[in-house]
């Protein structure tokens, strides 16, 4: 956690003088019973009226002082926190946006999204907390530790034993108790679990009429989870009787021996009092110090998972070169071999070949043969781990990530969408797009009507996730989104998987038709997508099993002809019209 | 009982809470035991101090008993808190379970109209997320108010026994608390709301680019997104260094508060002890006890009746799942233990929506071992005719009967028994892959769940698993291909050997090998048995006796293969354009 404290470094001043602020409060309210105690001794005991009168202001100028103290410590802890927040999430977040794939893989986009959301909250709520109450109290325990001495030093005895036993006892009930809560919390998120299954499946849990079953394994864990939750209450319900009973048997021990004191002389009668307050207020302060311990523990492990995603380094940087290359050939796979991980297996090995400018390639094979991978080259989110990669007769290595990015439009799997307009979407790929190119983009991608099924054409609005457009029509405006600003490459990912084949064909004979210049790679798994292409490549593997066209494929790749047989494609007469 | 709970969702919790009522009455009892000993407490030190006078001037013979007197207090009180937790718990605990149960049960006699209309995510929250909030606001809540007014009432009183003009010293003094705890947790409420807004804002906006940090690394979108984000987040500082303020304010504000009316007692009980009023040192004692614990109850009754408030609102919500209406008993109906496969549709009507209407006139007459194939692009409304033959929805008109009799005069679980289904949205639950297997029959063997899984052809990918058979399947099939789920499913279907069958191909997705176990495996099942197949092949969709074209929900045209060509009406187009104008230039 103190790794993070870098975050803090606008807010050194607050962070220094809240916790300052902090104890001079600890102080003030330390010395109330002291005053009190005089009160008693000399007013009292004196009937000194103007005395008793005199202590009394002073007590509520120390209560005031004190209210100014703590309020003004507040303000700067939570200022402080909420900036350290602030500095923290925008740190982590623009940190996030300079990682590259392979890091993205390593931690997966929904942990980083809880570490950027829950953990950064949980550090910043650690973080106030320190700031209020870290130095506070064990100032207090410590305070009446000594304030006590100042009484008695031979009462303040009672004080050292009590403290620790106080402190083991609030301890070990919150460890052990937080332990049991774990516990508690699976059996709830088994419930969980059991109840969203069966609303996802209810068509087939009624259609195997298993209604009954599930009933009964969901009052299984309930039954479970009512056990549990008794056994952890049982042991959190003890820490306010054994605190209550600690204190008490402190407190006849004060009175009887401060009795023998009082009798010989060396205490007064108010000294007594004073010091059953600061037993009191010992008990106050361990609690709350407690508390504080198991906020700071949460906040600890999310300070680690948050750290882990600042170690990562991005793999990937850009070169310098600025300039689009312009070459024939397009694309260029040169002796290429891939793996995701050190130890892993090649997910491509030994891949070679040239595409020319204007070629549409498809690209086939089986699930994990290497077809999104071969194309997540091209782009450069991973990196080649031997062989070379080019685009327009350049290394992608040397280009300036964002001059490569620009001349590629992808269509990624998963058919992601954004919050905000239709029109906003569009713009994704090329800020300056005007509504013409929009519309011609969207023409080719057969989303007119989409839009224009919309009120409101390309000003409709997009939920998050594109929640309220169906699978197909995300898949067609994804598409839009990646020919706007027309690209020098376009990828399909196998971005036609939600479409009917009918609107799949009138797809491809659109792009194929108004892109004439772009290169176009199409990764399917259908080979009526593929077959109409200028050539294909067979992935085996990680191996290009075949490259050429349909019906060379056809006559001489095993892999290709297996691929037509089992989607009843013919094969047998060669024709393809 | 049903029907009404969530009009009156505190007299609902009740209700379910009675057969406990012994628990809450005994929790009750403790909590004023454990209050009122709390209370003798400081007046027992009193007495202990008011012995110790001076020096030379201490009874400490006097001081025995009352010490004694003092720990066994001590003692009963720490016990009677404790069995007031466990009373109060054990009340809670078997409430909430009761009432989850009943909320969880109720879920599988609902129409899936019900299940199919509403979020799956607001359903969930209301069987987990409010039921704890009842649990922590509404019993608990009602346990800490009791303590709390017993406490305020005990303080007062035993203040009144001891002095009453000091105990209006504190009386006058403690609504400033009151007024000041309310300003506070008011200035609180409507910050932390702001700030769970905006901290919400956030939270979707991360989830939506980090979520999709590939998309937005691809489109070079970062500087974008981060200046959103930190405009955002900036706003999310402001609020949340005012929120946190705020909150923080109530601990010292009390604590001056306490000050104040602990100031005034010393200052007043003091000059009372001078003036010779009867009031004594040790009393004074105890009375700056009291005053350090009188105002805390207030603060707390406080804090419980925000709670308390949004635990009804969580009840209620809570109730209206229990008390939506149930699908109609069938228990009264006939049973159908089996059955031949023929299936009749007579001129059957259905809509979801009674002023769109989808299906209009379905005349069918399918007779055993007959293959019917539905068509149409994605989207067209197979499930809405799946709804119909498996009864998850009754027909608005006309009937569906199988082997002549009506599926609305036999049970629900018997009609649905002579179907097997395979759907391209597997599901499949938690658990391992032989309980999966084993969901269409539990009482199956482990041989036959292996028989079953090598005629699915699914045996030798389970056997390649980590655990093979014992395997566990987490998150929906996280660990499963597409295909090996389906695969999955058919091996359940394959165990229980249906008269008829509702399967579903894949259009893509899967690869080579397995699409080919597929087929083998839906050939093997449809053999001899009736079947109804929503067909994305041509080889299929030939050879089926019967084809249904469906379109936007509705039965455009139906036929067999010759006829529908010959028609040349939607299916000619559908089939041209599919299968056959592939490569137009």
């Amino acid at each position: 956690m103190f790794r993070l404290a870098r975050f803090l470094k606008h807010y050194k001043v607050q962070s220094i003088t809240g916790p300052l602020f902090k104890l001079t409060e600890a102080v003030f309210e330390l010395l109330v019973p002291v005053v009190m105690a005089k009160m008693i001794d000399i007013g009292v005991a004196n009937s000194d009226k103007s005395y008793i009168w005199k202590s009394g202001i002073i007590l509520i100028v120390l209560g005031v002082l004190g209210l100014t103290c703590s309020l003004t410590a507040q303000f700067f802890a939570a200022r402080a926190s909420a900036g350290f927040g602030t500095e923290l999430r925008n740190a982590l977040f623009s940190h996030i946006n300079s990682l590259s794939f392979s890091e993205i893989d390593k931690i997966g986009t929904p942990s980083l999204v809880t570490r950027m959301t829950n953990d950064c909250n949980q550090v910043q709520t650690g973080v106030n907390m320190i700031l209020r109450l870290f130095l506070r109290s064990p100032f207090i325990v410590l305070g009446s530790l000594i304030m006590g001495l100042t009484i008695s030093v031979k009462l303040t005895l009672i004080f050292l034993i009590a403290s620790p036993v106080l402190a083991f006892i609030i301890y070990a009930i919150i460890r052990k108790t937080i332990l049991l809560y774990r516990t508690t919390q699976k059996k709830l998120d088994r419930a969980s679990t059991l109840t969203r299954e069966n609303l996802s499946g209810a068509r087939a849990v009624r259609a195997f009429s298993r209604e009954q079953d599930e009933i009964s394994a969901f009052e299984k864990n309930s039954d479970d989870l009512y056990v549990n939750q008794l056994i952890a209450g049982k042991i959190s319900a003890l820490m306010n009787p054994f605190t209550y009973a600690v204190v008490n048997l402190s407190i006849i021990a004060i009175i009887w021996y401060g009795g023998k004191s009082v009798y010989s002389g060396s205490i007064t009668q108010g000294e007594v009092i004073a010091l059953v307050n600061y037993m009191n207020q010992i008990l106050l302060a361990l609690v709350a110090l407690a508390n504080l311990i198991v906020i700071i523990t949460k906040a600890q492990a999310s300070a680690v998972r948050v750290n882990e995603v600042f170690d990562l380094t991005p793999s990937i940087t850009g070169g310098t070169d600025t300039h689009k290359g312009d070459s024939g050939i397009a694309v260029e796979f040169d002796n290429v071999t891939f793996h995701y991980y050190e130890s892993g297996d090649n997910a491509l090995e030994n891949i070679s070949f040239k595409v020319t400018k204007g070629e549409t390639i498809g690209i086939i094979g089986a699930t994990g043969s290497g077809k999104s991978t071969l194309v997540n080259l091209i782009p450069r989110y991973y990196d080649a781990v031997s062989g070379t990669v080019r685009v327009g007769g350049k290394n992608v290595k040397n280009y300036d990530l964002e001059t490569l990015r620009s001349m590629i439009g992808a269509v990624p799997q998963k058919a992601v969408l954004f919050k905000g307009t239709i029109r906003d979407n569009m713009k994704w790929r090329d800020r300056n797009a005007g509504d013409s190119d929009i519309m011609k983009a969207l023409e080719i991608s057969q989303a007119l009507e989409v839009v224009n099924s919309r009120h409101g054409g390309l000003d409709a609005n997009i939920l998050q996730g594109g929640k309220n457009l169906s699978g197909g029509q995300r898949q067609r405006l994804t598409i839009a989104r990646a020919l706007v600003g027309e690209p020098e490459i376009l990828i399909l990912d196998d971005s036609s998987s939600a479409l009917d084949l009918a609107t799949d064909a009138r797809l491809r004979r659109a792009i194929k038709k108004s892109t004439k210049n772009c290169t176009v790679f199409i990764v399917s798994q259908r080979i009526s997508s593929v077959r109409a292409c200028d050539r294909i490549a067979v992935l085996d593997d990680g191996r290009l099993a075949g490259f050429g066209t349909h019906d060379e494929l056809a006559k001489s790749c095993e892999v290709y002809r297996e691929i037509c047989h089992s989607q009843d494609i013919d094969i047998s007469q060669g024709v393809s019209r | 009982m049903k029907g009404e709970l969530s009009k009156t969702p505190l007299k609902s919790v009740l209700l379910y809470a009675r057969p406990y009522m012994h628990f809450l009455v005994l929790g009750l009892l403790f909590a004023v035991v454990s209050v009122t000993l709390t209370l003798y407490a400081p007046i027992l030190t009193g007495q202990g101090i008011d012995l110790l006078i001076g020096k030379g001037d201490a009874d400490l013979d006097g001081l025995v008993p009352i010490l004694v007197r003092l720990g066994i207090i001590a003692g009963v009180t720490a016990l009677s808190q404790w069995l007031m937790s466990l009373c109060t718990n054990k009340v809670t605990y078997l409430t909430i379970r009761d009432i989850r149960n009943d909320a969880f049960r109720h879920l599988h006699t609902l129409p899936l109209r019900y299940i199919d209309s509403h979020p799956h995510g607001d359903i969930l929250s209301r069987v987990i997320t409010d039921m704890e909030q009842i649990s922590d606001g509404l019993i608990m809540g009602f346990a800490q108010l009791f303590t709390g007014v017993v406490t305020i009432v005990g303080t007062l009183g035993f203040m009144l026994s001891v002095n009453v003009k000091i105990t209006l010293v504190v009386v006058v003094i403690t609504p400033l608390s009151l007024f000041v705890a309310r300003f506070i947790s008011k200035n609180t409420f409507r910050l932390f709301k702001d700030q769970s807004v905006t901290r919400g804002e956030l939270t979707s906006f991360v989830e939506e680019m980090t979520g999709n940090q590939k998309v937005v690394t691809a489109f070079c979108h970062e500087k974008d997104s981060y200046e959103r984000f930190s405009e955002i987040n900036s706003r999310l500082g402001k609020i949340s260094a005012k929120a946190v303020f705020f909150s923080s304010l109530t601990n010292p504000s009390t604590r001056f508060v306490n000050g104040l009316v602990y100031t005034f007692v010393g200052i007043f009980g003091a000059l009372s002890v001078v003036s010779g009023s009867g009031l004594t040192v040790g009393q004074l004692s105890c009375f700056l006890t009291y005053a350090n614990q009188y105002t805390k109850p207030f603060n707390e009754i406080s804090g419980v009746i925000t709670e308390l408030q949004s635990a009804l609102a969580s009840a209620k919500r809570v109730f209206e799942l229990i008390d939506e209406k149930s699908e109609s008993s069938d228990s009264d109906l006939d049973e159908l233990v089996s059955c031949e496969g023929n299936v009749e549709i007579n001129d059957v009507s259905f809509s979801y929506d009674p002023a769109i209407p989808l299906i209009e006139g379905l005349d069918l007459d399918i007779k055993k071992g007959q293959r019917v194939a539905i068509v149409g692009p994605t989207g067209c409304g197979k499930t809405t005719f799946i709804n119909l033959l498996m009864r998850f929805y009754d027909v608005t008109g006309g009937t569906i009967s199988i082997d002549g009799k009506d599926i609305r005069t036999v049970k629900r679980r018997d009609v649905r028994k002579q179907y097997g289904m395979v759907l391209q949205e597997t599901w499949l639950k938690s658990g391992t892959i032989a309980e999966n297997i084993a969901y269409s029959r539990h009482d199956a063997t482990r041989e036959e769940i292996v028989a079953a899984a090598k005629s699915a052809h699914a045996d030798s990918f389970i056997r390649r698993l980590p655990e093979g058979y014992d395997t566990v399947i987490s998150d929906d099939g996280a660990n499963l291909s597409q295909g090996q789920k389906q695969l999955l499913c058919i091996a359940r279907v394959m165990l229980m050997i249906p008269p008829m069958l509702i399967l579903d191909e894949a259009t893509s997705s899967i690869d080579t090998m397995t699409e080919i176990r597929i087929q083998r495996a839906f050939a093997k099942l449809i053999r001899g048995r009736t079947s109804f197949i929503v067909a994305h092949r041509l080889s299929t969709i030939i050879s089926s006796d019967m084809i249904l074209v469906m379109s936007k929900g509705k039965i455009v045209e139906q036929g067999t293969h010759e006829q529908l060509l010959e028609n040349r009406g939607f299916y000619y187009d559908l089939y041209m354009s599919q299968f056959y104008n592939e490569e137009d230039e």
